[in-house]
């Protein structure tokens, strides 16, 4: 089953203001498809809108090839997990997973054929006589994937379903999650304010800001080409580091010890912003051509995550390896990035990015 | 020992306190349950007693057979009964249909229509007993069971009470049903009516009660034993005899009151239960 979403807006009645504009997509036959944004930038009106449960103000709305725009939600052939669960009170698990079957008119037989299946694949067939009040919240979110599953439809849309869940928990749910999709065949799509989740289960992600598509491609372009700064600061953690630069010759000063070689020549004088991830950022411990001043310094175990300070106050946060090395008020130089990303200064927009880039002390003459 | 000392103050000013407090309660508990009881002992006194005006005599259950052999008693309790269980049937299903489409329902000047529903909770029974009698009079339903019962077939009091409870169903509910492709019917009928189940418990003891124990618009519109029920009923007993057997009329009154008290105590429990319901969530 394909989604397609063409030029797909929404403003309320009640407002001037599009909480979507021109939001256009194919998303593929077994796809698991993430659409990830910060709160209130329109990803849960988005799927709404693909449900049904919201209405569709400009655009187009393809499920298989078929207008749905104005289909009731009940003939998109789709099932949906919502945040809050939505379980019936009343009934119990498998009463509540067979439901929606009963209410299509299954025979008995089948209907108990696959609240079975459903329940089996995820492990609640013991619970089954249980009512959801009786069940852990770990417990609920399985019965409601049960129920999506039940529903034999090819399509799930699932709106933040493991925002209520532990951290623990939520890990363990993401690997099933996604080896579910993949046994059942199923399209998925996955809304998440949640980067990791993003990365960790999508074949693509669709990355909303400010009512506007921002970038739509696979977790590993993105991080490592992104579109715009919202998109590079939206992706990675520790997140990356966004610096202000100058164009001299064939450099971008930073501060005035702190200078990158860059190959692709750009127009003198211009201002640009430097995006370099935390982790790709080289340095030595060293007082010597020193142009940087750690902070604090976070131990995680196997890493140490620091914050620096440049000469002109701008901070950087750096990852290393070594976990005992770095302590607050230590110099640093930094040596190099094995990536830096540029955006225009104004637009945000991607210039252009450079592998092994260099970094020195001093400007080069020549 | 003197730590000690003011501990036990503390202990008697407390007891003092809940001592007072139940002293006042039971008064209060008397004052309220005083006439019932009176009422209860004088219908087992023979007449003969109670003209006198004395509070003694001979205890029996003799009004209560002279109740129940010499006067149409259990007509005026049948044709109540019938009445109020009618009409209670009829607003649970009304307004819980009528407070689901106000909630479920998207229509055409949904909210104007509703403020309409509210206005006529405004008018006083007494104002509408005129114009409801032409009408009633007109569609030739005067002394029959009709006339009792067809006015009271829907209270907009019911269907507010009951929208109230319905808005209070998690939105994701119907939307969870809307993507599964439950009916309307389906979601009123095995989501809607079992989440509302303590409303609708209270509004059918409400209506009950408020049906059974109706006077102005039977005694104006029935003019027979075999229609009329128990609380005109009652007066009727009162007139028809030159010496009042009041005995007889007291057993009477006890009978009438009993199925109140039974909706009351069923009701009750689950009253209680909505209560602890509300708190917690």
């Amino acid at each position: 089953m394909t989604i397609q979403l063409e030029q797909l807006a929404k403003t309320y009645a009640d407002s001037e203001v599009p909480v979507l504009t021109d939001v256009s997509v194919e998303v593929a036959d077994n796809e698991f498809f993430v659409i990830v944004g910060p709160s209130g930038c329109g990803k849960s009106t988005l799927l709404r809108m693909i449900a049904g449960l919201t209405s569709i103000s400009a655009g187009q709305l393809k499920i298989n090839g078929v207008l749905a725009n104005d289909l009731p939600p009940k003939a998109r052939q789709l099932a949906m997990v919502f945040q809050s669960y939505a379980l019936y009170p009343f009934l119990t698990v498998a009463a509540n997973v067979g439901f929606g079957l009963k209410a299509r008119h299954f025979s008995a037989p089948e209907i108990q054929q696959r609240v079975a299946h459903a329940l089996k694949m995820v492990n609640l067939t013991e619970l089954k006589d249980r009512k959801p009040k009786a069940l852990s919240g770990g417990q609920r979110q399985r019965v409601a994937l049960a129920r999506a599953i039940a529903s034999d439809a090819k399509i799930c849309l699932m709106d933040e379903p493991l925002s209520n869940l532990d951290a623990q928990l939520r890990a363990r749910m993401r690997l099933e999650l996604k080896q579910l999709q993949q046994q059942l065949g199923l399209t998925v799509i996955y809304v998440t304010h949640d980067q990791v989740e993003a990365m960790t289960m999508a074949d693509r992600v669709m990355i909303l800001n400010e009512h506007q598509v921002q970038q739509i491609d696979t977790p590993i372009n993105v991080y490592q080409n992104p579109k715009n700064e919202f998109v590079a600061q939206f992706f990675g953690t520790p997140q990356i580091n966004l610096l202000t630069a100058t164009v001299t010759g064939h450099q971008l000063q930073v501060t005035p010890d702190f200078n990158l070689a860059v190959t692709r020549p750009l127009p003198e004088g211009t201002a640009l912003c430097v995006g370099i991830r935390p982790n790709q950022l080289q340095f030595k411990l060293t007082s010597r051509n020193a142009n940087a001043r750690i902070q604090t310094v976070a131990y995680l175990g196997d890493k140490l995550v620091a914050t620096a300070r440049l000469s002109d106050d701008q901070a950087v946060r750096l990852v290393s390896a070594e976990t005992t090395t770095l302590a607050p008020g230590d110099l640093i130089a930094i040596t190099g990035a094995q990536q830096v990303v540029l955006f225009d200064n104004a637009t945000g927009k991607l210039i252009t990015t450079e592998q092994e880039v260099a970094a020195r002390a001093t400007i080069a003459v020549g | 020992m003197t730590p000690i000392q003011p501990v036990v103050a503390h202990e008697n000013k407390r007891r003092f306190k809940l001592i007072g407090r139940y002293t006042l309660l039971v008064g209060l508990g008397l004052i309220v349950i005083g006439p019932f009881i009176l009422g209860l002992w004088t219908s087992l006194l023979p007449t003969a007693a109670i003209s006198k005006g004395a509070l003694w005599g001979k205890l029996s259950f003799d009004n209560y057979v002279t109740a129940i052999t010499t006067t149409p008693i259990l007509r005026y309790l049948l044709n109540s009964f019938v009445i109020a269980m009618v009409t209670t049937i009829s607003q649970l299903l009304f307004c819980s249909m009528s407070a689901y489409a106000f909630v479920f329902l998207k229509f055409k000047y949904q909210r104007p229509l509703f403020a309409l529903f509210l206005v006529t909770m405004m008018l006083p029974f007494e104002a509408e007993v005129i114009p409801n009698f032409a009408t009633v009079r007109a569609l030739g339903l005067l002394n029959h069971y009709a006339v009792m019962i067809v006015p009271f077939l829907t209270t907009a009091f019911g269907t507010f009470m009951l929208r109230q409870n319905f808005l209070q169903m998690p939105k994701e509910l119907k939307e969870a049903a809307d993507v599964e492709g439950l009916s309307h019917w389906q979601f009123y009928w095995r989501m809607t009516l079992p989440y509302a189940k303590i409303s609708l418990l209270t509004l059918a003891a409400y209506s009950f009660l408020s049906s059974w124990n109706q006077y102005l618009w039977p005694m104006l519109t029935t003019f027979s034993d075999q229609f009329r029920p128990v609380q005109d009923g009652l007066r009727q007993l009162q007139g028809q005899e030159t010496f009042n057997n009041w005995g007889m009329i007291q057993a009477s009154a006890a009978i009438v009151v009993i199925p109140t008290l039974i909706v009351l105590l069923i009701g009750q429990h689950y009253f209680k239960a909505g209560l602890n319901e509300g708190a917690v969530k």
